[in-house]
């Protein structure tokens, strides 16, 4: 990826949220980032409503077999360039739905069917702080 | 030929696109940081606006397979045109009310319909139902609230006995203000309610409801086109004050000090705008349309008869 074209997405990027079968805990998380307390948009990162909007998809939970095919589809949505963020344990590497029989695979390899070169971030965490979730998006936009 | 390249330079530059841009993004960025302070946050930078559009520029340009491709590209631009025009009428007569041409005021009223009509022109054509859905909403905002805006407008053409923007300003400069008359004021009132309808502003956002039907007409633009909308009603948002200010309050001179108090008057209503954002939530479509063509009505009508009584 050129620099010119991820030049200004450090700046402002725009975060997509999507659950895929998670407890919803990290997704709570996810939303106390967004309270006054935290405050993203003093970083630029605000809550869109739409793939086609967004720069960054937070993804939290394992995939199920049943939100497989719409995570794709709302990846191929998302205008490129951008982030998936696996936010939890979860979304990195299944936690502790490992091997269960309702699951298709943590997020990277689902994501990975539709497009080899997508760009990832991990969060672990049962659930991450607002803290780390805001910290690893920094580093994340810094790298690529 | 003169005087052509004059008015293009007048359309691009100043009072027309670069300079209603530039400042419609500041606006925004005043809005998203009254907003911040009204919920005790920091809020965004003051570049924010400009890094988005910038970083909008640079993503890539989605065409939905279901969309009508032409409209679904021409209608920002139209929008975009439409809003640099009204800028460079607006912004040309406050400079110099001796360039005004006949019935120009209702050349603005006709243009200032032109950017709705082109979001719901958008929203239509990219085949998705939730933009239908956010169009068709609009239209219905849109018929509510022009009614009691142009009874408004009205009241100032009568008040004044002429439809030409430059000799209400003219009228203005001898007669004092038109806010200092009871019977404006209540048509001042009600233009400011247009004002937060015409914006898309919360309590009247109800087309682009993010939770409920995801930016409505938005939802399908991506990239460029997006960013050509997000410049589109920055601009809007300088011109439709600017228009309050030049038929209601003397206008918005632009030499020397008036320069500040113009600065001034226009924060004044734009940080209004954004208070009422934050302080009251969405109403329905139903309701907004009662609204206007019941309440806001009865305030235009009444702004009338009183100024035919001559306050």
């Amino acid at each position: 990826m050129s620099n010119l074209s991820t030049r200004w997405l450090k700046k402002s990027p725009w975060v997509y949220h999507i659950g895929t079968g998670g407890c919803n805990n990290c997704d709570i998380e996810i939303l106390d980032c967004l309270t006054p307390r935290f405050d993203v948009e003093r970083f630029g990162i605000k809550l869109v409503v739409t793939p086609r909007h967004a720069d960054v998809l937070l993804v939290s939970g394992p995939v199920t077999y049943h939100i497989k095919p719409r995570l794709q589809e709302v990846y191929k949505q998302v205008p490129k360039p951008c982030v998936v963020a696996c936010i939890g344990a979860c979304a990195c590497s299944m936690g502790i739905f490992k091997d269960a029989y309702s699951v298709a695979g943590p997020v990277d390899k689902v994501i990975k069917e539709v497009d080899p070169n997508a760009i990832f971030v991990y969060v672990p965490g049962c659930p991450p702080k607002p803290e780390t979730m805001i910290m690893a998006l920094v580093k994340a936009l810094q790298k690529i | 030929m003169e005087n052509m390249a004059l008015y293009l330079l007048a359309f691009l530059v100043f009072p027309g696109f670069l300079f209603t841009s530039t400042f419609g993004l500041v606006v925004s960025w005043i809005d998203r940081k009254v907003s911040a302070l009204v919920q005790w946050r920091v809020g965004p930078p003051f570049f924010q606006p400009f890094y988005d559009l910038f970083k909008l520029w640079q993503k890539e340009l989605i065409i939905p397979r279901n969309a009508k491709g032409t409209s679904f590209i021409l209608a920002p631009f139209i929008g975009l045109v439409a809003t640099s025009l009204l800028a460079t009428i607006i912004g040309i007569i406050n400079l110099k009310p001796e360039y005004q041409f006949v019935g120009d005021a209702i050349v603005i009223l006709y243009l200032m319909i032109i950017p709705p009509l082109a979001i719901i022109w958008g929203g239509f054509s990219s085949g998705n139902p939730f933009a239908s859905l956010g169009a068709s909403r609009e239209i219905k905002l849109m018929m509510g609230y022009e009614l009691p805006f142009i009874l408004a407008v009205a009241a100032v053409f009568f008040k004044v006995g002429s439809i030409s923007l430059g000799e209400i300003i003219q009228y203005q400069q001898v007669h004092g203000a038109l806010l200092n008359h009871p019977s404006m004021l209540v048509a001042f009132v009600v233009s400011l309610l247009w004002l937060q309808a015409k914006l898309g502003e919360i309590p009247f956002d109800i087309s682009e409801a993010e939770c409920e039907i995801m930016e409505g007409p938005f939802i399908e633009y991506s990239g460029p086109l997006l960013g050509i909308y997000k410049v589109m009603m920055a601009m809007l948002h300088v011109v439709c004050p600017w228009f309050l200010i030049t038929i209601f309050w003397g206008g918005a001179s632009m030499q020397g000090w008036g320069i500040l108090w113009s600065l001034l008057k226009f924060i004044f209503i734009i940080v209004l705008v954004v208070l009422i954002k934050n302080t009251n939530p969405r109403v329905r479509i139903d309701q907004a349309v009662k609204f206007f063509w019941g309440w806001v009505t009865l305030l235009a009508l009444i702004s009338m008869i009183l100024m035919f009584l001559g306050y």
